[in-house]
């Protein structure tokens, strides 16, 4: 086992121990934060299933992105549906034994991988483009972008230029998983995909990737419009009653 | 308008969004409220000492009270969806009026003393500490929001400008930094129980003066009670209704319906004021205190049911929040909604033959439908999803033969608002309110051009009063906006229930 596959190995148990905790103390603030009053951007439904149902659209389809900006839209699915099958395609580096599932997809998730690729960089030229965009963003917007390009474009250039050992690269993540560190291969490229995944991770619970909890948060989005018929009282709000002259 | 200080924004050919022009907009501000608008309310007179620490703490304390905001804070992505979607930026072009520009005013705070990043990183996420410029920004572009969610509706995480809006103006009330506008109006509403102050008597006197008004014009003796212990409904409107043009109109309507439907009703003195301004300035307390006025009159005069007259911001706060604010309402009959809508109850009348409308009664006009943002989009009516839509046009429809719909980019969810809600309703914003309606002014111009629309109908004292004073700036008359309960009172066909 080489130094560079201990270092590594330290990197992914500290990124996903911070991406987890970080994650679910961020989810439980979220949770526990109370609501003071229902506030759904109406026309909102009038069921708990209805309004599941919302946010399940707003998760699955981007409905409201949708409805707001098509070219965004079509940049931001590419994007996000191009790195669920890439992530599909990366769950087999986890298993000693793959699932037909994941067998079978594959070959979806290189052109995941290029989906993802192309709607980042739609997404970025928009951002750099459009003058309205270009005024909201900040360096760290940028950052983000070009962090992610650069674990789809290194993760591609490994799949059809410089290839890597990756029987050696599932041996040494099977091995982390057993807490049994093996040896990495040192390709510059595989070093460059992993590291930005684990600077990706180590982020996540601190940046603005914090939609990914916070789209099933939103009241706007989740809350029932039940108002007329159901009292709706935050814990913090509830003594003020007692002042009331009636 | 010969004597105006800036130009009336031209209609846009093809609607294309306006390039952006930093500060545009950065002498725009209401003025500041003084001490004695700030302490009836609990607020400090002037700026605190040490208010930049005071201003984090607050901020800190919304945070734990609210999720929304929480949420909002965290999530934005800055995909930039809302960026063409407010009708300030639309009209003045100011980049900060873009709604995710206005959130990040108070993000950039938000991020430097609640998230890691920003206490390490601070330039590279935009966070910021507070000092005089972050606060004068502040004052300026949380009163160019009219919180009517329309961004809400196109964000991909539902991110509600008015919610972030009202938190900083919150903050705002407590270091000391109010806005005269809506905090002297909250203020006259503990005292005497209306935004404009109107005191009993002279309350009783106007309500004379319309039954006389009625009673000659129609020779019907249709009431308009006040204070009546035992009526069957309370109606609770926005003041306006009772004296401005053309809201006083719409209160004609309401009785007419009342009386012809024989429904025993009363306005009270005490909760005159269905419009609750502190939605506004973001404050729960203020909102339940004003909101507890409703319940104390519905308790002294043993009414059974609460009805709201036509107010945007008003039935937001009675449908959304007055359940929450002012209930539970075991006392009230359980067989009705509390609150109900007017045109709730016009509705079903017309619907169950309970009134009867002859339509005719209206064939010089030619009606469109402006949809109040707090109606749209933080409000129902009936009992089914979108009725808030439904309910309105079925009652335009039943007062008038042609009926005309607006661009669908502008109506129902997608609505524009009138550019005076949120409380910049006030002559010292008057540029930002000319420039707001431009994309409402456009989509009326289209139909008035295509269709000969006459008259434009809006259910909200607000609209009202922001329509009737800036259309004339588009070269527009302003008797044009109207009640529906105008047009309901003009088509109601009065008299005994046998003849009809
Ligand atoms: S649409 Fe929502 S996420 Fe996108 S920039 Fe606007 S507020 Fe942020
Ligand atoms: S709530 Fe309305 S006024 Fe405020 S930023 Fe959003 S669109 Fe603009």
């Amino acid at each position: 086992m080489s130094t560079l596959s201990l270092i590594y190995a330290i990197l992914f148990y500290a990124a996903t121990a911070l991406l987890v905790v970080g994650l679910a103390l961020r989810i439980k603030l979220y949770a526990t934060t109370p609501t003071p009053l229902k506030i759904p951007t109406m026309p909102a439904p009038l069921t708990k299933s209805g309004a599941a149902f919302r946010v399940f659209r707003e998760v699955a389809f981007f409905e409201s992105l949708f409805k707001s900006n098509r070219w965004i839209w079509i940049f931001a699915v590419l994007f996000h549906a191009g790195l669920a099958l890439a992530l599909l395609r990366h769950v087999r580096y986890f298993q000693a034994d793959v699932w037909l599932i994941i067998e079978l997809v594959q070959p979806f998730g290189i052109y995941g991988g290029m989906a993802m690729v192309a709607g980042l960089l739609g997404l970025w030229a928009r951002r750099i483009v459009q003058e309205r965009i270009r005024y909201i963003s900040g360096p760290s917007d940028h950052l983000m972008l070009a962090l992610l390009v650069l674990i789809g474009a290194s993760g591609l250039n490994m799949k059809f230029l410089t290839r890597t050992d990756i029987i050696e690269v599932k041996a040494y993540f099977l091995g982390l998983l057993r807490f049994d560190i093996q040896n990495l291969p040192s390709d510059p490229a595989l070093l460059v995909h992993l590291g930005a995944v684990a600077v990706l991770m180590i982020v996540f619970p601190f940046s603005k990737l914090l939609h990914v909890p916070g789209v099933f948060f939103s009241p706007s989005r989740n809350q029932v419009d039940d108002a007329r018929d159901k009292r709706h009282l935050a814990p913090w709000a509830a003594p003020m009653d007692a002042n009331r002259e009636a | 308008m010969a004597d105006q200080k800036f130009q009336t924004p031209a209609f846009r050919e093809y609607r294309d969004n306006p390039a952006i022009q930093i500060g545009a907009m950065s002498h725009s501000q209401p003025f500041i409220a003084k001490p004695e608008h700030n302490e009836p309310l609990g607020f400090p007179g002037e700026l605190v000492e040490n208010w930049e620490q005071k201003a984090v703490e607050k901020l800190g304390d919304l945070l734990d009270k609210n999720r929304a905001l929480r949420v909002y804070l965290d999530s934005c992505v800055k995909c930039g969806a809302c960026t063409d979607k407010c009708h300030y930026f639309l009209g003045t072009g100011d980049p900060k009026n873009m709604p995710v520009a206005r959130q990040d005013l108070l993000r950039s705070l938000y991020r430097r003393h609640f998230t890691l990043a920003g206490k390490i990183f601070p330039g590279l996420v935009g966070a910021k500490d507070m000092d005089k410029e972050m606060l004068d920004d502040w004052y300026k572009y949380f009163h160019q929001c009219s919180q009517c969610r329309r961004c809400s509706v196109f964000c991909p995480y539902g991110i509600d400008t008015a919610e972030i809006s009202m938190a900083a103006r919150e903050i705002m009330d407590h270091i000391g930094v109010g806005q005269k506008y809506s905090n002297e109006i909250l203020a006259k509403v503990h005292k005497i129980g209306n935004n404009l102050g109107l005191p009993k008597p002279a309350l009783a006197d106007t309500l004379e003066g319309l039954e006389e008004d009625v009673e000659e014009d129609t020779g019907v003796a249709v009431k308009f009670p006040l204070d009546v212990h035992g009526a069957d409904v309370l109606l609770v409107t926005p003041s306006a209704d009772f004296f401005a043009e053309p809201h006083v109109d719409g209160l004609i309507g309401y009785g007419k319906v009342f009386h012809q439907a024989g429904i025993n009703w009363t306005v009270s003195s005490y909760a005159s004021e269905a419009a609750n301004f502190a939605m506004f300035i973001g404050s729960y307390e203020q909102m339940h205190k004003v909101a507890n006025r409703i319940r104390k009159a519905a308790l002294d005069l043993g009414v059974k049911r609460i009805v709201f007259g036509e107010c945007g911001h008003a039935w937001r706060v009675a449908y959304s929040f007055l359940n929450t604010l002012a209930g539970p309402w075991d006392f009230l009959d359980p067989k009705y909604p509390v609150p109900q809508h007017i045109l709730e109850v016009t509705n079903g009348l017309i619907k169950s033959g309970g009134i009867k409308l002859d339509a005719q009664a209206n064939d010089d006009k030619v009606l469109t439908f402006h949809d109040s943002c707090n109606v749209a989009r933080g409000s129902r009516m009936g009992d089914v999803e979108g009725g808030q839509f439904i309910i309105p046009r079925e009652v335009i429809k039943a007062s008038v033969n042609k009926f005309v719909e607006m661009d669908p980019q502008t109506t129902c969810e997608k609505t524009f608002c009138c550019g005076g809600g949120g409380g910049l309703l006030t002559d010292d914003l008057m540029e930002l309110r000319v420039k707001g309606a431009l994309p409402r002014m456009e989509a009326l111009k289209e139909v008035i051009d295509n269709h000969g629309v006459t008259h434009m109908a809006a259910i909200c004292a607000i609209c009202k009063s922001q329509f009737t004073k800036v259309m004339p700036y588009y070269g527009f008359s302003m008797d044009m906006v109207v009640s529906i309960h105008q047009l309901v009172s003009d088509a109601i066909q009065l008299g005994a229930k046998e003849e009809l």
